[in-house]
C-alpha cells in the first residue's frame, strides 16, 4: 500500500516525510509518509501517546509539522491555517459552542461561508436529520447527552461537504453499548456521504469493524499500513501482532526457505513469502484459533497443558511448551465433547500458511 | 445560639455600613434653612424636581459622565485585549506586564495622583478633561483586565479551534466564539471602570486643573455650604450601580441555572 498502488485513484490525503517535535526531546510523530485515498474510512490505531492526534492535526492545520509536508489532493497545504484547508474535525471533546444553539452549531461553518437564507436550511436540516437530530435544532447544546452531542458535533462537520473528515477518539467519552451503536451509525453514515473518514482510536476492536484501512502506529511511527483482515492475519511487526489480538511467538533463527529453526529445537514452516527478505534472528506467529489439539498440520511442538478456561463459545488453554506457553482456543463445536485437562501432554500443530514472521523480540535477546 | 448571633452580627455590619447611605438617600428629601444641609427641617421633594438647581452643579455631573463613557469605553477596549495577549501569549515580558498591571490596584491613589501630575506638568500638559481621562484610563484598565483575566484562564482553547476548523478567521473567532463567552466578564470590567471613574476624587483632584467633575465639585461646595442637591445625585448614581450590579449578577445566575437544569434534563440517553 505505498504511493505506487495508489495511482489509479485520487488520493485525498497524502503525508510525506512528516515529522513532529514539541521542544528539543519530544518527537511525536517521526518521518511519517502515507496515502489517504478518496473514500476510505481509515483508522490510525496506536496506544495512547504513539502521536495519532498530533498527525491528525498537522492534517487539520491545528499544528504545522516540524519537517515534510501535507497535502489535501493535490494541493500542498503545509503552513495554511485550518479555515483555509477542506477539511473538517470532529473533536475529542466535541468542542461544541455552548452559546449556540443546535442549528446554529451546525449552520456555524456555511455562514462563515457565505452560505444564506433557504439553502442554509435545508442543508443544516438535511445534516441534521443524517446523524438522527432533527428534532433538537431550538436547543443549547449544555442540554443534550453524550450521545447527542457526538451527533451534533457529526453534523457540524459534515455539513460542509469537506474533502475530508478526522476523527479524533470520537466515541471514546461513550458507554460500551451507545460506542458500539454509534460506530455501526458512523460507518452507515460514512458510507452515504462518501467523505473520506480519517479516525483516530487506540480501541483495536473498533479500527477492525470500522475501517478498511488502518495504519498502526508506535512511538511516532507507522509499524504497518493495511487492511484489518491482513493484519490480523499477516503482522508484519511483533508490536503489530501483540496490538491487535492475541498472538504466541516463537524466537528462532531463520534456517532456509521459508524455514525457521526454533531455539527450543525443530522446525517451522511459514507461509511463502513471509520471510520477506528476512534473515538471522527471527520470532514466528500463529494466533491460538488457529493451533490445533493434536497432530495433522505441518508445524508441530509438544506440550503439556497448563491452564484450561472455559468461555463459552470456546476453551481456551495455556499449553506449556519448551518455546515457552502457548495460548490456544479451541472452538465448542461438538457438544459432546470433554476438554483435555489440565497436566495432559498434547501435540499442537499449525499450517505454514497460519504462521507468521516478525523480527525477533527483545525478551527473548536477553 | 451561635447561628442567631451570627445573623444579629451580621444585621449590625450591614446596618453600619449601610446608615452612611440611607442618611443620604433621607437628606435628599430634607429643606434645609441656610446653606448646610445637616439638620432636618422638614420634608420636600424641591430638590428631586430640580436636581440641577445649585450653581455648577449640572456642569460638573455632565462632565464626570462624559468622562466615564470615554474613560468606560477605552479602558474596557483595551484591557480586555491586554488580558487576551496576557493569557494566550508568551512573549518575553509577559511577568513584568502581569506585575505592572497589577501597581494601579495596589499603589495608594495620592502617590499615583501625584506621580501623574508630576508627569503631565513635566511634559507641558495642559490640565483639564482629557488629562482627567487620561489619568482614569491608566488605573481603570488594571480593573477590566484583572476581571477579563479571570474568565479567559477558564476558557476551553478547543472552542476556538472549532471556530477555526469551520472556516472562521482570527478575527470572526473572535466576534461569533470567544467574545459572547466572556461578556460577562467584560461587561462586569466595564461596569467597574464606569463606577470607579465616577466616584474617583484623589487621582482627578491632581489631574484636574480647573475643570470640575462631581465629586470636585462637591469637595468645593463643603466649604461654602452644601446643598441638597448633592444627596439627589449621589443617591441616583448609588441606585444605578446597585441596579447594574445587581441585573449583572441576575443574568449571570440565570445563565448557570439554565445550564444545570439542562444537566439535569439530559440524563436520558439514547
Ligand atoms: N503540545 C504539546 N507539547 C508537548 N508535547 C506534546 C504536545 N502534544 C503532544 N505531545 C506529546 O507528543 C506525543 C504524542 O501525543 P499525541 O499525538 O497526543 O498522542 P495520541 O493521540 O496517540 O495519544 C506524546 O508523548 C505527547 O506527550
Ligand atoms: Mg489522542
Amino acid at each position: 500500500m505505498d504511493g505506487a498502488a495508489a495511482n489509479a485513484v485520487e488520493a485525498d490525503v497524502r503525508l510525506e516525510h512528516v515529522t513532529k517535535r514539541f521542544g528539543e526531546d519530544v518527537v511525536a510523530v517521526d518521518d511519517i509518509s502515507l496515502t489517504i485515498e478518496r473514500g476510505r474510512f481509515f483508522a490510525l490505531l496506536g496506544p495512547s501517546g504513539c502521536g495519532k492526534t498530533t498527525t491528525l492535526r498537522m492534517i487539520g492545520g491545528f499544528d504545522q509539522p516540524t519537517g515534510g509536508t501535507v497535502y489535501l489532493g493535490e494541493r500542498d497545504v503545509t503552513g495554511l491555517p485550518p479555515y483555509r484547508r477542506d477539511v473538517n474535525t470532529v473533536f475529542q471533546s466535541y468542542a461544541l459552542f455552548p452559546h449556540l444553539s443546535i442549528y446554529e452549531n451546525v449552520a456555524f461553518g456555511l455562514r462563515r461561508r457565505g452560505v444564506r437564507g433557504d439553502e442554509l436550511k435545508r442543508r443544516v436540516g438535511e445534516a441534521m436529520e443524517l446523524v438522527g437530530i432533527g428534532s433538537m435544532a431550538a436547543r443549547k447544546s449544555r442540554q443534550l447527552s453524550g450521545g447527542q452531542q457526538q451527533r451534533v458535533a457529526l453534523a457540524r462537520a459534515l455539513v460542509n461537504r469537506p474533502r475530508v473528515l478526522l476523527l479524533d477518539e470520537p466515541l471514546g467519552a461513550l458507554d460500551l453499548k451507545l460506542r458500539k451503536q454509534l460506530q455501526l451509525e458512523l460507518k452507515r453514515v460514512q458510507h452515504e456521504v462518501g467523505i473520506t473518514f480519517v479516525h483516530v482510536t487506540h480501541d483495536q476492536e473498533e479500527a477492525m469493524t470500522m475501517a478498511d484501512t488502518i495504519a498502526v502506529m508506535n512511538e511516532g511511527r507507522i509499524e504497518q499500513l493495511d487492511a484489518p483482515a491482513e493484519l490480523y492475519e499477516r503482522p508484519r511487526t511483533a508490536f503489530v501482532a501483540g496490538f491487535l489480538g492475541v498472538s504466541n511467538l516463537l524466537q528462532g533463527t531463520v534456517s532456509g526457505d521459508g524455514v525457521v529453526r526454533l531455539d527450543a529445537g525443530g522446525e517451522v514452516r511459514a507461509a511463502p513469502g513471509s520471510l520477506a527478505g528476512r534473515s538471522g534472528r527471527v520470532a514466528v506467529g500463529v494466533r491460538p484459533e488457529k493451533v490445533r489439539l493434536g497432530a495433522g498440520e505441518a508445524n508441530a511442538i509438544e506440550g503439556a497443558i497448563a491452564e484450561v478456561a472455559y468461555i463459552g463459545v470456546s476453551n481456551q488453554y495455556i499449553v506449556n511448551t519448551l518455546a515457552g506457553p502457548l495460548t490456544v482456543y479451541v472452538q465448542n463445536a461438538d457438544p459432546g465433547a470433554r476438554p483435555a485437562a489440565a497436566g495432559d501432554p498434547v501435540t499442537l500443530s499449525w499450517s505454514p500458511e497460519a504462521t507468521f514472521v516478525v523480527e525477533s523480540t527483545k525478551e527473548a535477546e536477553k | 445560639m451561635r447561628h442567631h448571633l451570627l445573623t444579629a452580627y451580621g444585621v449590625l455590619a450591614l446596618g453600619y455600613l449601610m446608615l452612611p447611605v440611607g442618611v443620604v438617600v433621607v437628606f435628599s428629601f430634607n429643606d434645609p434653612v441656610g446653606k448646610f444641609n445637616y439638620t432636618w427641617k422638614g420634608f420636600t421633594l424641591d430638590n428631586w424636581a430640580h436636581p440641577t438647581g445649585a450653581p455648577g452643579i449640572g456642569e460638573a455631573v455632565t462632565t464626570s459622565l462624559e468622562i466615564a463613557a470615554i474613560v468606560t469605553v477605552v479602558a474596557t477596549l483595551l484591557g480586555t485585549l491586554i488580558a487576551m495577549a496576557l493569557v494566550r501569549y508568551g512573549f518575553r515580558g509577559r511577568g513584568l506586564t502581569n506585575f505592572l498591571i497589577f501597581m494601579p490596584i495596589s499603589t495608594p491613589e495620592i502617590v499615583f495622583g501625584a506621580s501623574l501630575l508630576t508627569l503631565f506638568l513635566n511634559f507641558g500638559v495642559q490640565l483639564g478633561f482629557w488629562t482627567i481621562v487620561i489619568a482614569h484610563i491608566a488605573f481603570d484598565i488594571s480593573f477590566v483586565v484583572v476581571t477579563v483575566k479571570a474568565r479567559l484562564v477558564g476558557f476551553d482553547r478547543s472552542l476556538e479551534e472549532a471556530a477555526a476548523d469551520l472556516y472562521a478567521t482570527p478575527f470572526a473567532s473572535f466576534r461569533r466564539v470567544t467574545l459572547p463567552l466572556i461578556a460577562p466578564a467584560v461587561l462586569a470590567g466595564g461596569l467597574l471602570a464606569f463606577a470607579l471613574s465616577i466616584d474617583d476624587f484623589v487621582i482627578t483632584f491632581f489631574t484636574a486643573g480647573i475643570e470640575q467633575t462631581f465629586p470636585v465639585w462637591v469637595w468645593g461646595a463643603v466649604r461654602i455650604g452644601v446643598p441638597p442637591q448633592v444627596n439627589v445625585i449621589g443617591t441616583i448614581i448609588f441606585a444605578v450601580a446597585v441596579g447594574l450590579m445587581l441585573a449583572n449578577t441576575l443574568w449571570q445566575r440565570r445563565r448557570e441555572q439554565a445550564a444545570m437544569a439542562a444537566t439535569g434534563a439530559a440524563a436520558t440517553d439514547w
